[in-house]
C-alpha cells in the first residue's frame, strides 16, 4: 500500500502541493478532485515518484520511495498518463511494453508476458484491436489500449490522471465501471477527475484539494453533506433521488451573498 | 500527427531492407565506376581484388572512389542513425543532428583543433564527437532545465548552431589552411577522402551503432513520453543520457570526415518512420541502409550531373532536404509544439 506522509511536491521550485498525508487503500476507488492548479496531478506525480518530495515522504509497503529503484515502483503502481504520446506501433507491442518492469536480460518478451497482454487487453476491451496500429484507434479505443498496458504492469495501485475527460459520456460510464471491477479485483485505483458528479457517485473515497492542500478525505456521501464542494468549486451541487439511484448534479450558486470566501480573497 | 505505417507485418521489414542493401550496394558499385576518368567494370573489378595494383585505374578506384564511397555510406548511415536516435529522445519530429547544433558543435571542435594543431588532425572524430557532444548536451540541457517546449528547443538548436557556424567561420577566416584537408566543409562533401581519415571514425560509428541497436527496447519505451517511461521502470535521466552520447558519437564522427552535412539526420528518419512504423530496432537499421542508400546516390548526383565540374553534395542533399522540411514544417503546424 503506498501511503503519503506531509508530502509536499512541485516544479521547478515552485511548492504545489502542500502537506498532504493520505493513503490509498486497496480495493477501493480513490477520487481527487479540485479545482486546475490544486496539486491534484502534481500529488499523483509525487506519489510515482516521477517529481521529487520537497518535503514529507511517500511510502510504498512502509519503504521511502527513494530508496526504491524505477523497476520497483513499476512494478507496485501503474500510471496512465493525461497527455500521451501516440507512437506508430501495433497495439499489442503497446500493451507489452506494460510488461518492461519484470524483463531482465536480454529484454525479450515470453509467453507469459503475451498472455498477461492479452488478457489486459480483454478487460478494456481493446483485444479486437490487438493487430491494429494504435495510430489509427479512436481516442476512446487508444485510451483502452493505454488502460491495458497499465494492467499488464500487475500492480497493486493504479493511478489515472484525468482518464475519462477525452470520452465521450459512454466510454466516461465504461472507464468508471472497469475502475470499480478493478478495485472489487482488490487494487488501489485512484483517479483524478474533473466531473464531481461521476466522482460522486462512483468513489469509495474523495479527496478535495484546494490550493495545494488536501481539505478533506472521506466517503461521497459525507463529502457532499460537508458542503466542502461548494466552497471549493463555487457551484451548488445537489441530489435528488431517481429510478437510476441517487444522482448528483451540479448548477450555478443561486444565494448571491452565499459565495465561498476562498474565493473572493485573491 | 504520427504518419501510418505502410507496410503492417514483420516480413516487410526485411523485405526492405534486403531491398534497400542491393539499392546501396548498386549506387557504391555504381559509385565505384562512375567519375571524371571513363573506366570499364572490368578495371574496377581488377583494382578492387588487387589484381594490377599500380595501375592509374586501379590508383583511382582505390584512392579516391573507395574512399569516397565507404564515407558516403559511413556519413549516411551515421547521420541517419543519429537523427533517428535525437527524434526519439527530444521528442521531437523536428530535430536532427544538423538542426540542434549536433553537427555544428563537432565541425567548430574540428575547425578549432586543425586551426591550433594541424597534426592533431587524425583524432578529429573524438574531437568532433567532443564538440557534437557539448553541443547535444547544451540544448537537451537548456530544454530540460526550462521545461521549453518542443518549438524553443528548436529555436534553441538554430541559435546554438547559428553560434558554432559563426566559430566556425571565424576559425576558417583567420587561419584559412586550418580545413584544407576537409574540403567544403561548411557544405559537407567527400572529395579527398582517405581511408586514413575513415578508419578511426568507421570504428567509432559501427562501436556506436551497435550499442544503440541494443538499446533498442528503451528506446520504444521513450517514445511512449517521459512520464510514462518512467512509470514503466525506465531511467529515463540516463538512457536519454547514454542515447543523445550515442548520437553524439555518429554524428561527430560523421562530420569529422565529411564536414556539416545536413539534412540526412532529418529525412532518412521520416521517411523510414512512414515506411515502416516506430519500431526503433526497425526504425534505426532501415535508416542506417537508406542514409547510406541516399548519401551514396547525391555523391554519384554530385559528380555526374555537372560533369567535369563536381558539386559538393552537400548542395545536392540540400536540394533535395530543405523543401522536404519545409512541408514537415507545416504538416506540423497546430499540432503540438
Amino acid at each position: 500500500m503506498i501511503r503519503l506522509n506531509r508530502l509536499c511536491a512541485g516544479y521547478f521550485g515552485k511548492t504545489v502541493l502542500r502537506e498532504a498525508t493520505m493513503e490509498f487503500l486497496p480495493g477501493k476507488v480513490t477520487v481527487l478532485l479540485g479545482p486546475n492548479g490544486s496539486g491534484k496531478s502534481t500529488l499523483l506525480k509525487a506519489a510515482l515518484g516521477l517529481v521529487p518530495p520537497m518535503a514529507g515522504e511517500v511510502l510504498y509497503d512502509g519503504v521511502d520511495i527513494r530508496r526504491l529503484k524505477r523497476r520497483q515502483i513499476a512494478q507496485k503502481a501503474a500510471f496512465l498518463t493525461q497527455s500521451r504520446n501516440t507512437p506508430s506501433i501495433q497495439a499489442l507491442r503497446m500493451v507489452l511494453h506494460g510488461r518492461f518492469p519484470y524483463l531482465t536480460y536480454p529484454r525479450r518478451y515470453g509467453g507469459q508476458d503475451y498472455a498477461i497482454a492479452r488478457s489486459a487487453m480483454d478487460v478494456t476491451g481493446s483485444r479486437q484491436h490487438e493487430d491494429t496500429n494504435v495510430a489509427q484507434l479512436s481516442g476512446g479505443q487508444r485510451q483502452g489500449v493505454y488502460l491495458a498496458m497499465a494492467l499488464a504492469q500487475d500492480t497493486p495501485t493504479l493511478f489515472m490522471d484525468e482518464p475519462t475527460t477525452y470520452l465521450d459520456i459512454s466510454r466516461q460510464f465504461e472507464m468508471m465501471q472497469t475502475a470499480r471491477s478493478l478495485a472489487r479485483e482488490g487494487k488501489a485505483v485512484v483517479l483524478v477527475l474533473h466531473d464531481i458528479c461521476l466522482a460522486l457517485r462512483e468513489a469509495d473515497r474523495i479527496a478535495v484539494f484546494q490550493e495545494g492542500r488536501l481539505l478533506c478525505l472521506d466517503e461521497p456521501d459525507a463529502v457532499y453533506q460537508s458542503g466542502v464542494l461548494e466552497q471549493v468549486f463555487g457551484v451548488g451541487v445537489y441530489r435528488v433521488n431517481t429510478p437510476h439511484g441517487t444522482q448528483y448534479y451540479c448548477a450555478p450558486q443561486q444565494i448571491p451573498g452565499q459565495r465561498p470566501e476562498k474565493c473572493s480573497d485573491t | 500527427m504520427r504518419s501510418l505505417r505502410i507496410f503492417s507485418t514483420r516480413h516487410s521489414d526485411g523485405i526492405l531492407w534486403v531491398g534497400l542493401c542491393v539499392l546501396t550496394l548498386a549506387a557504391a558499385a555504381l559509385s565505384l565506376w562512375t567519375g571524371a576518368v571513363k573506366l570499364g567494370p572490368a578495371q574496377v573489378f581488377d583494382a578492387l581484388t588487387g589484381r594490377d595494383a599500380a595501375s592509374t585505374a586501379a590508383r583511382i578506384v582505390l584512392y579516391s572512389r573507395l574512399p569516397r564511397t565507404c564515407g558516403a555510406m559511413l556519413a549516411g548511415a551515421a547521420l541517419a542513425v543519429s537523427g533517428s536516435v535525437i527524434q526519439t529522445v527530444l521528442d521531437n519530429p523536428l530535430a536532427s543532428p544538423g538542426v540542434i547544433g549536433v553537427n555544428s558543435g563537432a565541425g567548430l571542435a574540428v575547425a578549432l583543433v586543425c586551426a591550433a594543431a594541424p597534426l592533431a588532425q587524425r583524432y578529429a572524430p573524438l574531437v568532433a564527437f567532443g564538440g557534437a557532444l557539448a553541443g547535444v548536451l547544451l540544448v537537451a540541457g537548456l530544454s530540460r532545465h526550462t521545461g521549453a517546449s518542443r518549438m524553443t528547443v528548436i529555436l534553441a538548436g538554430v541559435a546554438v548552431s547559428a553560434l558554432f557556424s559563426a566559430g566556425i567561420d571565424t576559425a576558417v577566416t583567420l587561419v584559412p589552411d586550418a580545413l584544407s584537408g576537409v574540403t567544403d566543409f561548411r557544405i559537407g562533401g567527400f572529395t579527398g577522402v582517405t581511408m586514413a581519415q575513415l578508419a578511426p571514425a568507421a570504428g567509432l560509428i559501427f562501436v556506436s551503432l551497435g550499442v544503440a541497436l541494443s538499446l533498442s527496447q528503451q528506446m520504444d519505451i521513450l517514445a511512449l513520453g517521459s512520464d510514462t517511461a518512467q512509470s514503466l521502470g525506465l531511467s529515463v535521466r540516463s538512457v536519454r543520457f547514454i542515447l543523445l552520447v550515442l548520437a553524439a558519437a555518429l554524428a561527430g564522427a560523421a562530420v569529422s570526415f565529411c564536414g556539416l552535412m545536413s539534412f540526412v539526420g532529418l529525412i532518412v528518419p521520416h521517411t523510414m518512420r512512414r515506411l515502416l512504423g516506430e519500431r526503433s530496432f526497425s526504425l534505426m537499421v532501415s535508416s542506417a541502409l537508406g542514409g547510406a542508400f541516399f548519401v551514396t546516390v547525391c555523391d554519384l548526383l554530385a559528380r555526374v550531373l555537372f560533369s567535369p565540374f563536381e558539386l559538393p553534395v552537400g548542395i545536392i542533399l540540400a536540394f533535395a532536404g530543405a523543401p522536404f522540411f519545409l512541408w514537415l514544417l507545416f504538416k506540423q503546424r497546430g499540432v503540438r509544439t
